[in-house]
């Protein structure tokens, strides 16, 4: 049953994936030629809608459905691009805090802490307004605060693998220390860091929109999600699909993403393979 | 070839210094089998750990010298240091069950262990015949299937056989055994023990045993020390040790093994427990359980005394 959700869930993501890649040759217009004859035509079921404009056209008669596919560009490179950077910045600092602990652990828990005492929109938005938008500041304000999760995690397992026979056995082998944290322990604690990656890469997802959202993440005229329900929002009453398709399009891809990351953790966690048998 | 000179180890506690390894002498003569003899927590484990620097925080090694082939390890640079481990001196350890890395092949650990201390490449081909003779080596049946498997698929005998054959693999000088057969059966316990003698006697690999169990010793062991509360009480062959043993203590823990075959007594145990590290009786640490305590044991530092060649005992009983 949970492999099946998590199947759709893996679905759905790759064809959003494969969507992102050839959103050339699948987008029916370009997204970023206005027409304003044709503006706020609404999708092809409802009336007045035609098959030209599979979702309607939006306040200045650009084809929503191109701008879904281009949108998804966005927001899987901000998720992807965010989730390595983090994910291995806070892994590397993570292992290292957790095996040799002392001072340098202490410094950057305490600098870890901190991050984390702030709510992460507020915190994304003080920044931003700060270094100013666009797609690369987006990313490092993203990364500035993500990589604490992955941090903590792997400090965490690390901490607990270090009392392991193994890695006594390790050190009595002779081995560096490079080789036992990264060739010895990781693969041990792996496998929470990618279920944490695949949950993480939905919320940077919904970040980034929502920093787009308030004008301060990807500026128009490029299509992202975020600044797409934004530009809907004074058409709410008279053209609701300009604001509501692109959400939904956000709901769709963060709940596969997160279907497909609690099955991973289900596939990947023997402890609750077991209590299923 | 292995010479301990009064090692202390302490352990920083948050209850203050806890004395784990206390003036500790000892030696191993080249191709010899040393006996360590003691209860759960007298010091054997950090004995060893001791000599490969490996002390786990936050114990620190605070005054002795080991020294190996001429040259004192306490005074190695962390670097050369790992230079020793596991090459000339490797490690054995208690539980093969979680002294294995889950996630990796049996075969590919075996593999790391020969890479580490090569530091030039060797082909593959041979790096692989070289692990699968190891296999063979320990004892193993069909060593190509068990290059393959993982080792939770292993029984705790052949994880142990896997690792002796970590330990061999750079043909170490000494091979340094943390309780390798408690773990197991008493069946394996035999077979593991007839492997270490093998390994002894055909490779004149020097070998510390750690254990508490006397039958072990007495069946493999030449010389035997048997430590106390992080001193060494006793120390001679390993016949005078089980036949005509001097220290209350060493007598004490002989009486407490049950006896197959003659009359049914009752087993003796030595009365009390193991004493707190960190709160000491003065003078002898074992006379509070100790049935011959004179009142000056608990005066003053007692001095392991010689009492024959290669004899040593610490107890007042003996110092008249």
């Amino acid at each position: 049953m949970k492999c099946r959700t998590a199947f759709i869930g893996a679905i759905i993501v790759l064809s959003f994936i494969l969507a992102a890649i050839f959103s050339p040759f699948i987008a029916p217009c370009d997204p970023l030629k206005s027409n304003i004859v044709n503006r706020l035509k609404p999708p092809f079921w409802i009336e007045g809608g035609s098959t030209t404009y599979l979702l309607g056209t939006d306040e200045i008669g650009r084809d929503i459905f191109s701008r879904i596919i281009y949108g998804a560009r966005i927001s899987l490179l901000v998720g992807i691009i965010t989730i390595t950077i983090s994910g291995i910045m806070g892994t590397v600092l993570g292992s290292l805090a957790g095996y040799y602990r002392g001072r340098f652990d202490a410094v950057l828990s305490r600098f870890a802490d901190l991050l984390l005492s702030f709510p992460y929109l507020i915190f994304a938005i003080f920044l931003m307004a700060i270094i100013g938008p666009g797609f690369f500041n987006l990313i490092v304000v993203l990364c500035f605060k993500s990589w604490v999760t992955f941090f903590r995690l792997s400090r965490g397992e690390m901490i607990s693998e270090k009392t392991k026979e193994y890695v006594e056995a390790a050190q009595a082998l002779g081995e560096s220390d490079a080789k036992i944290i990264f060739k010895e322990v990781l693969p041990n604690i792996i496998h929470s860091l990618l279920v944490l990656a695949t949950l993480q890469v939905g919320f940077f997802i919904i970040l980034e929109a929502s920093l787009s959202f308030l004008g301060l993440g990807i500026q128009p005229p490029t299509p992202a999600w975020g600044s797409m329900i934004n530009s809907g929002r004074a058409y709410m009453l008279s053209a609701w699909w300009v604001s509501t398709i692109p959400g939904i399009a956000l709901l769709i891809l963060v709940l596969s993403i997160n279907l497909l990351g609690e099955g991973l953790r289900d596939i990947l966690d023997p402890r609750l393979k077991l209590e299923q048998e | 070839m292995l010479k301990i000179h009064n090692l202390c180890t302490i352990f920083f506690t948050s209850r203050g210094m806890v004395k784990a390894v206390d003036g500790l002498s000892l030696e191993l003569k080249e191709g010899k089998v040393l006996g360590l003899v003691g209860e759960s927590g007298c010091g054997k484990s950090v004995t060893l750990l001791s000599i490969l620097r490996l002390v786990p925080y936050p114990g620190k090694i605070i005054d002795g010298e080991v020294w190996f082939q001429g040259e004192n390890l306490l005074k190695k640079s962390s670097k050369e240091m790992r230079h020793f481990r596991g090459n000339k001196i490797s490690m054995i350890f208690q539980d093969p069950m979680t002294t294995l890395n889950p996630v990796f092949h049996v075969g590919e650990q075996i593999r790391e262990s020969l890479r580490v201390h090569n530091y030039e490449k060797i082909p593959k081909k041979i790096e692989k015949e070289k692990v699968l003779k190891l296999i063979k080596d320990v004892g193993l049946p069909s060593p190509e299937q068990i290059y393959q498997q993982y080792p939770h698929q292993l029984s705790g005998g052949m994880q142990q056989r896997i690792l002796i054959a970590i330990a061999l693999s750079c043909n170490p000088k000494v091979i340094l055994a943390d309780e390798p057969t408690t773990a197991l059966d008493v069946t394996v316990q035999a077979q593991i023990l007839d492997l270490l003698r093998k390994i002894n006697n055909d490779l004149g690999t020097g070998i510390i045993l750690v254990t508490h169990n006397l039958g072990v010793v007495a069946e493999f062991c030449q010389k035997v020390a048997v430590m106390y509360a992080g001193k060494i009480v006793e120390e001679g062959s390993v016949n005078q040790i089980i036949f005509e043993p001097k220290h209350p203590y060493t007598q004490g823990l002989l009486k407490s093994i049950p006896k197959i075959g003659g009359k049914k007594t009752k087993i003796q145990s030595i009365p009390g427990d193991v004493p707190d590290l960190a709160a000491l009786p003065p003078g002898c640490s074992f006379h509070p359980r100790c049935d011959k305590a004179l009142p000056d044991c608990q005066k003053g530092e007692i001095p392991l005394q010689m009492i024959e060649k290669g004899r040593q005992v610490r107890c007042l009983l003996y110092s008249r």
